[in-house]
């Protein structure tokens, strides 16, 4: 169990996840307190896996509500099974005793129910609550956010032919957004707020190190002084880490043991996922990154 | 109203500093209710007070929730938790720094006067609507005869006299922008063509099972957004004072089918004006644009400026099918700036780029300047902007994807 915020930073670092202390603080918090966290960063930057990070350094179960426009309760909350429902009411039909009353109560019970998401969460687990996902909030509508403003404050849900089903015991929540547009702060509020940014060079070596273990030092220290001056770029998507992470695993399989500028020029589309930012770096502008991120690499 | 007891530290002290910071952090802009203090206080309880460095990042993690608001932050923690007193003397001289132009500027006169000098320097100054003002209005409408307001449409702004611009702005800010919603995946009850399962099965259970027909749902549509570009320079200056009057009718109107209209200002750099585009007096919320976009009647760097925006708001407001419309004469100071770049990048990002370009006013327009041949082929629809009436065409544009408007005119124009 995570009692401290030193507990939180190894427990996660054993799960591979490498994480600063502001991190660190939040996530603890977050448990300590019984709140929601609310992570906002670039895309590629390691919210989504901090989640299983936690889900799987404590033991809990992960569940994940993927958000997209259009989200409603029907597919993140609970559904109906109405295919059942129907044979039902034909089977009680051609049985001939089909009473108004006894149908009722037989077609609205937990057998009939379809479990979302968010219902999933509000159950009680074996292992303890799970660890609820909630990603990439910011695709959804503002309708969806104030439904989940309601669900998160009480973690209940409502089924009008059921009644209120209560968390027993909260879960963790964890909200991600990729700030495509702002999410009301109402939400917000509610919840503990971190702003992921790109890891500095020193512990995107460590993320790196973690993840991929067998890449040689040599090459991943050049990997991520060439992502880190690559960032410093004027490009309209900056690398991640997982772009980082992915990379070094496209130059493992590819046997490479140094960076050069053609295996570069070659390997470019784990990095880069523009067509504008992978034209800006062709040519002799990928020896000047590198020579740039050589010369770092040096002075470290 | 009396608090629920907290269970401090035994110095009790530490509750009011934290207090007093909230109330530091909210003077510096940052919005922080009650609540929060609370949250706050609980958190440090929570996390144990042994490092500044916890200490630090819990109270971010409960006051701050949005990344620009990192730095105000910082800076005042470090301020206030080496000695309160000091920073309050450094908020009087850090506060008009961090608080921008949310501060009501009604405040300095000296400000406001430079504010309306900047943006109607030329206009004689208009009466102000005021809410109680409305009767008085429609008769001055109603005393308009009807040739003159159809001479007022045709109209260029440039050619308008004060009366007359005094007048278009009346009328500019009656008109709307009709658009068609988007469909969205959210449905409704209504006859359609899909079938409404949860419905029927509701309508058979009173019925004691039995089902009549199949009830249907229709997709529920969204009003989309809409996204302005306004060109401020020196040589748009008459079109762009129209443009925001009509930018800021469209905006406030109730149903007028637009989701959030976001407005953006560019001549030498790129200003964010939407928030003062929500004060619902037309002057001052210009006046508030014009104080905070520094470079009116300058030059221009179009090229610079959409980059800019490229950079840092396309994915944060074109993420939802948002409509762009760019009102700029394309004439770039800044050759060479990546302004075919830019705006393909643009045009790639949004659902639609419309382009209003007041030049279109002359005949025997020709796409000559290098600004307008870079960014012409990348936008969807090319129009007049001048008048009245261009503006109320720009409607049918928005609605109909494949109205081109002149592109495909311009283009060949272009290539002969």
């Amino acid at each position: 169990m995570m009692q401290t915020i030193d507990d939180v930073q190894t427990d996660l670092a054993t799960q591979g996840y490498v994480c600063g202390r502001a991190l660190a603080t939040v996530v603890f918090l977050s448990q300590k307190l019984g709140r929601p966290l609310f992570l906002e960063g670039e895309a590629g930057t390691g919210k989504t896996e901090i989640a299983k990070a936690i889900a799987a350094s404590l033991g809990r179960k992960l569940i994940r509500l993927q958000c997209y426009e259009g989200l409603d309760v029907a597919s993140a909350v609970y559904e109906w099974n109405f295919a059942e429902q129907m044979i039902a009411i034909r089977t009680a039909e051609a049985a001939g005793g089909a009473d108004r009353g006894a149908l009722k109560s037989e077609l609205f019970t937990e057998d009939y129910l379809i479990e979302r998401p968010l219902l999933q969460a509000m159950r009680p687990q074996t292992g303890g609550a799970p660890v609820l996902l909630i990603d990439e909030v910011d695709r959804t509508d503002e309708p969806f956010e104030a439904f989940l403003l309601e669900a998160l404050s009480d973690f209940q849900v409502t089924i009008p032919e059921l009644g209120t089903i209560k968390a027993p015991e909260p879960p963790i929540v964890i909200l991600t957004s990729n700030r495509t547009r702002e999410v009301h702060d109402a939400l917000k509020r509610r919840c503990l707020y971190h702003w992921v940014d790109y890891p500095t060079f020193d512990r995107e070596m460590e993320i790196l190190e973690a993840q991929v273990p067998s890449v040689q030092r040599a090459l991943s220290l050049e990997v991520v002084a060439f992502v880190q001056a690559l960032r410093r770029e004027d490009l309209f998507k900056k690398p991640g880490v997982a772009e980082t992470i992915d990379w070094a695993k496209c130059l493992l399989a590819l046997d490479a043991i140094a960076l050069s500028p053609e295996v570069i020029s070659d390997t470019l589309g784990a990095i880069l996922k523009y067509q504008d930012d992978i034209q800006a770096l062709q040519g002799s502008e990928a020896k000047r990154i590198l020579d740039a991120a050589r010369a770092d690499l040096d002075t470290i | 109203m009396d608090l629920p007891p907290l269970e401090l530290p035994e110095d009790g002290k530490l509750a009011h500093n934290i207090t007093h910071f909230a109330r530091a952090l909210r003077k510096a802009g940052l919005s922080i209710g009650t609540g929060r203090v609370l949250d706050a206080i609980a958190a440090v309880q929570a996390a144990g007070f042994s490092e500044r460095e916890d200490f630090f990042y819990t109270l971010q993690a409960c006051f701050v929730s949005r990344p620009e608001h990192r730095t105000v932050f910082a800076q005042t923690f470090r301020l206030f938790w080496r000695d309160p007193k000091y920073l309050d003397h450094m908020m009087a001289l850090l506060a008009p720094m961090v608080r921008g132009v949310q501060e009501d500027r009604a405040a300095k006169p000296a400000e406001k006067r430079a504010a309306e000098a900047l943006l109607d320097g030329i206009d004689a100054p208009e009466p102000k609507p005021q809410e109680e003002d409305d009767a008085v209005e429609i008769d001055l409408d109603a005393s308009l005869s009807t040739s003159v307001q159809e001479r007022l449409r045709t109209l260029d702004f440039e050619q308008m006299s004060t009366d007359e611009v005094a007048q278009a702005k009346r009328i500019l800010s009656t008109l709307s922008l009709p658009i068609k919603p988007l469909k969205t995946r959210r449905t409704a009850l209504g006859k359609g063509r899909i079938p409404d399962l949860r419905q029927t099965m509701r309508e058979a259970n009173q019925r004691g099972g039995e089902i009549r027909a199949i009830a249907t749902k229709v997709h529920r549509t969204r009003p989309p957004n809409l996204v302005v570009l306004c060109d401020i320079s020196g040589s748009m200056s008459a079109y762009s004072r129209a443009a925001l009057h009509f930018v800021h009718s469209v905006a406030n109107q109730k149903d007028a089918g637009w989701g959030n209209v976001h407005a953006f200002t560019f001549g030498t750099q790129l200003t964010n004006i939407t928030r003062h585009l929500r004060t619902r007096d037309v002057d001052a919320a210009l006046a508030a644009a014009g104080a905070q976009a520094q470079d009116w009647e300058g030059g221009t760097r179009i090229g610079a400026c959409i980059t800019a925006f490229n950079h840092d708001w396309s994915r944060r407001v074109l993420g939802q099918g948002a409509c762009v419309v760019l009102i700029t004469d394309g004439l770039d100071r800044d050759e060479g700036g990546g302004l075919a770049k830019a705006t393909e990048r643009l045009g790639l990002s949004a659902r639609q780029l419309i382009w209003l370009n007041p030049l279109m006013r002359w005949d025997n327009f020709a796409p000559k300047a290098h600004g307008i041949r870079a960014m012409l082929p990348h936008v969807t629809s090319f129009r007049a902007g001048h008048n009245i009436a261009s503006l109320q065409g720009l409607a049918a544009a928005i609605c109909d994807p494949r109205d081109g408007g002149d592109k495909a005119r311009m283009i060949a124009m272009m290539r002969s």
